[in-house]
């Protein structure tokens, strides 16, 4: 009685490794990077996007019969340390996938990948088919150490039109009519935005927007070149202060930080119709079309860039998320592996196919002229929407977490969270993270 | 236990040359420092270097230790962990023990309720985290499921209900594991003692206090270092429900420690609390000894 029970929950709990791909290969069964014929290429498990990966590494595989990639799946969270740890004892896989910046930055820093400018160079059609935009968190010192590839995720504001028609409102123009609608949701039951704050990166999207739309990329810029105190900014400050308010004001669904965005339970409340709004990133179109039931289908999410703050400097069309995601090649692995590694980069890893593929998920790919495969789309307005706030958007600036390295990141997460429990005001998290700056 | 072990004792002096028996420790010698020994050293070296997990390693003299040392981060999650074992110990102690002793005794379905009470122990403390997790979701969890507006609460994002939420599953995790132990320790004591109480005209209450949880002393000395010594250790579980939050309230010392390796990538750091934790165990487990009586020779069945 006891076995079969304990077996299913442990079945249902596992973020195990799955294996993908060609098992035939030769030496195919070794996880690292060391040994064997074929290439190895660990990414993330959730669909749809595992789908498009799994199916483009096959067709790679099945072009490249000598030459073939094994590929394995992780879930989010537990892959960010897994790579660290694989990479850091030698058993990196041949292609690490990754969001760039600041992770990349230490990766490069140990020697542990290699450096493309020259490869790029060589090949200068696959860079000039990408978006130049999607090159900055690629590149550490002027050098590019990873292919930028996949698509580009803006952080967009969507927000659920049932909710509004049940209000009878608009959605936001401003910081002020946000602040408007909270109370108006609340008294109508509905939460007015949805929130994974466990995750605790989902609650930094909202402090990126709100440092930009009031003080403009600079703010963060300045944490990031490591200028003393940088914190300490009068509008960072304002900033911390007016998210503070809008949790008070009981903006967020009550008991976000016992939810997280591993899960999507911060998306079902939107497509349940239990929270009206969510601040989240544009992978989760796809996961909303595919869970959702009719909620997408049936034209009842809405989208928008984040409102401007009255008084702000920041430009309203500028946007955060990640500009793509970023492949290297670990400098561990056989000049054979390698090899295969840069003909999977130069053909089919964002060839025709895995384009129209990564556009059927409801993603952007980060090729020029994506916008030509749109036509016909079930997604097409969405697709047309992120295209429109990639190509406009002034600065698109990469997620904090991602940029800073790793050690000031988890000080920055462990504020956030500490931010959102109210139990530091903004000076407290500013005088703690001046402490790391640079670090 | 310990009684297991008095009364083996003297039947392993009697055999054949005093101190010829040694080499049987050989093997268990062997592992015990290729996996206990060699790694804790080197964790000390580790904690005087700096180290980010990817690249070289550096000395760094004390930095490290001063730079742990100086963070008010320790003192909060040394506070958190002693908290954690003094609820879990408090909560499993006595739960365990009527547990236990009702499982030793001769009632009607006992076998079965055994079986049942024995399930917690086969699941992964991963499975079992995740699994109230999803039940606890104030959204899509048990109570808005049932419509029981009482166990609609913010379970895992208040500092005091998170707390207690892990104490809980600990608990109900590990109870069955301890109760199994006083079931053994029960079974120890001689029916004897019990008919002579039964004689004089004791009760059921009164039995218990008198015979029982007095011959239970070293069961209950075996069963406290194990919890208290393994709660210093709860990672999985922790990881999974909560993380170490919301914030910081539930960051027991072994979450801090992966956190400063693995997720900050701050080895040294790292590995300064793996030392302490070390250090917190050893010291621990000594306390427990001694509180146990220095002779663990001496009988537990005099009188009987």
């Amino acid at each position: 009685m006891g076995l079969p029970l304990g077996a299913a929950l442990a079945a249902c709990g596992s973020s195990g490794p799955t294996q993908t791909g060609a098992g035939g290969g030769t030496g195919a069964t070794s996880g690292g990077g060391g040994g064997g014929g074929g290439a190895t290429y660990w990414y993330l498990s959730t669909q749809p996007q595992e789908g498009v990966r799994t199916r483009t590494v096959e067709r790679f595989n099945k072009a490249n019969p000598n030459g073939k990639i094994t590929g394995t799946t992780f879930q989010n969270d537990a892959y960010k340390t897994k790579i660290k740890t694989a990479i850091g004892a030698g058993q990196a896989p041949t292609i690490i996938w990754g969001w760039g910046g600041g992770g990349l930055r230490s990766y490069v820093q140990a020697g542990q990948v290699d450096d493309l400018t020259s490869w790029f160079d060589q090949n200068a059609a696959v860079k000039d088919r990408l978006f130049p935009s999607s090159f900055g968190a690629a590149t550490i010192d002027g050098k590019i150490y990873a292919m930028p590839c996949e698509t580009m995720q803006p952080i967009v504001l969507y927000y659920d039109k049932r909710a509004f028609d049940k209000i009878g409102a608009q959605p936001p123009q401003s910081w002020g009519d946000i602040m408007d609608l909270v109370p108006k949701f609340n008294a109508k039951g509905i939460a007015p935005f949805s929130l994974g704050g466990q995750s605790r990166w989902t609650n930094m999207m909202w402090l990126e927007f709100l440092f930009d739309r009031l003080g403009g990329p600079e703010v963060f810029q300045a944490v990031f070149d490591g200028e003393k105190d940088a914190w300490n900014n009068p509008i960072a400050i304002d900033a911390l202060g007016k998210m503070q308010e809008l949790i008070k004001a009981d903006g967020f669904v009550k008991g976000f930080s016992s939810i997280t965005a591993d899960s999507n339970a911060d998306q079902a409340l939107l497509y349940t119709g239990k929270a009206a709004m969510m601040l989240h990133g544009g992978w989760t179109y796809g996961s909303m079309s595919t869970d959702g039931g009719d909620f997408v289908s049936g034209g009842n999410l809405g989208y928008m860039n984040f409102p401007p703050i009255d008084g702000g400097k920041g430009d309203p069309g500028n946007t955060v998320g990640n500009p793509g995601q970023y492949m290297s090649i670990s400098s561990k692995a056989t000049p054979e592996q390698k090899e295969i590694a840069k003909k999977f980069f130069s053909t089919e890893l964002m060839s025709d196919q895995s384009v129209k593929e990564w556009v059927s998920t409801g993603a952007v790919p980060i090729v020029k002229g994506a916008d030509a495969q749109f036509a016909g789309s079930k997604d097409k307005a969405f697709l047309d929407f992120v295209y429109g706030i990639a190509v406009n958007a002034k600065s698109f600036a990469q997620s904090w977490d991602q940029a800073l390295s790793p050690t000031a990141a988890e000080v920055l997460l462990d504020n956030i969270s500490k931010l959102f429990q109210m139990s530091i005001s903004p000076q407290q998290f500013a005088t703690n993270m001046n402490a790391v700056i640079g670090k | 236990m310990s009684a297991v072990a008095t009364a083996t004792r003297p039947s392993a002096k009697a055999g054949r040359g005093g101190g010829s028996l040694s080499w049987l420790a050989l093997p268990a010698l062997l592992f015990f420092v290729a996996f206990g020994v060699i790694p804790l050293i080197g964790v000390l070296v580790l904690s005087f270097t700096q180290w980010d997990g990817l690249g070289e390693i550096h000395l760094a003299g004390f930095d490290s230790w001063r730079a742990v040392l100086s963070d008010p981060g320790l003192p909060h999650a040394l506070w958190i962990t002693f908290l954690v074992m003094a609820a879990s110990w408090a909560v499993q102690t006595p739960a365990s023990i009527l547990m236990g002793v009702f499982l030793a005794g001769h009632q009607r379905y006992r076998a079965i309720l055994s079986v049942l009470y024995f399930i917690p122990l086969l699941l992964s403390s991963a499975a079992l985290a995740i699994t109230f997790k999803a039940l606890l979701d104030p959204n899509f969890g048990l109570g808005a499921g049932l419509q029981i507006p009482l166990l609609v609460q913010d379970w895992l994002g208040d500092p005091v209900l998170a707390f207690s939420v892990v104490i809980f599953v600990v608990s109900w995790q590990f109870i069955p594991f301890h109760s199994l132990i006083y079931q053994g320790g029960v079974r120890q004591i001689p029916r004897s003692m019990y008919e002579a109480a039964e004689l004089d005209g004791a009760g059921r209450v009164r039995r218990f206090f008198s015979i029982t949880l007095p011959q239970l002393k070293y069961t209950i000395i075996t069963s406290s270092t194990l919890m208290v010594v393994g709660s210093l250790t709860f990672f999985d579980l922790i990881f999974v429900l909560t993380a170490g939050g919301p914030g910081d309230a539930t960051r027991v010392l072994a979450l801090d420690m992966y956190k400063r390796g693995f997720q900050a990538n701050l080895m040294g750091p790292a590995s300064a609390i793996a030392v302490i934790l070390v250090l917190v165990g050893l010291v621990l487990a000594l306390l427990l000894r001694r509180l146990g009586g220095r002779d663990s020779t001496h009988s537990q069945l005099e009188g009987a």
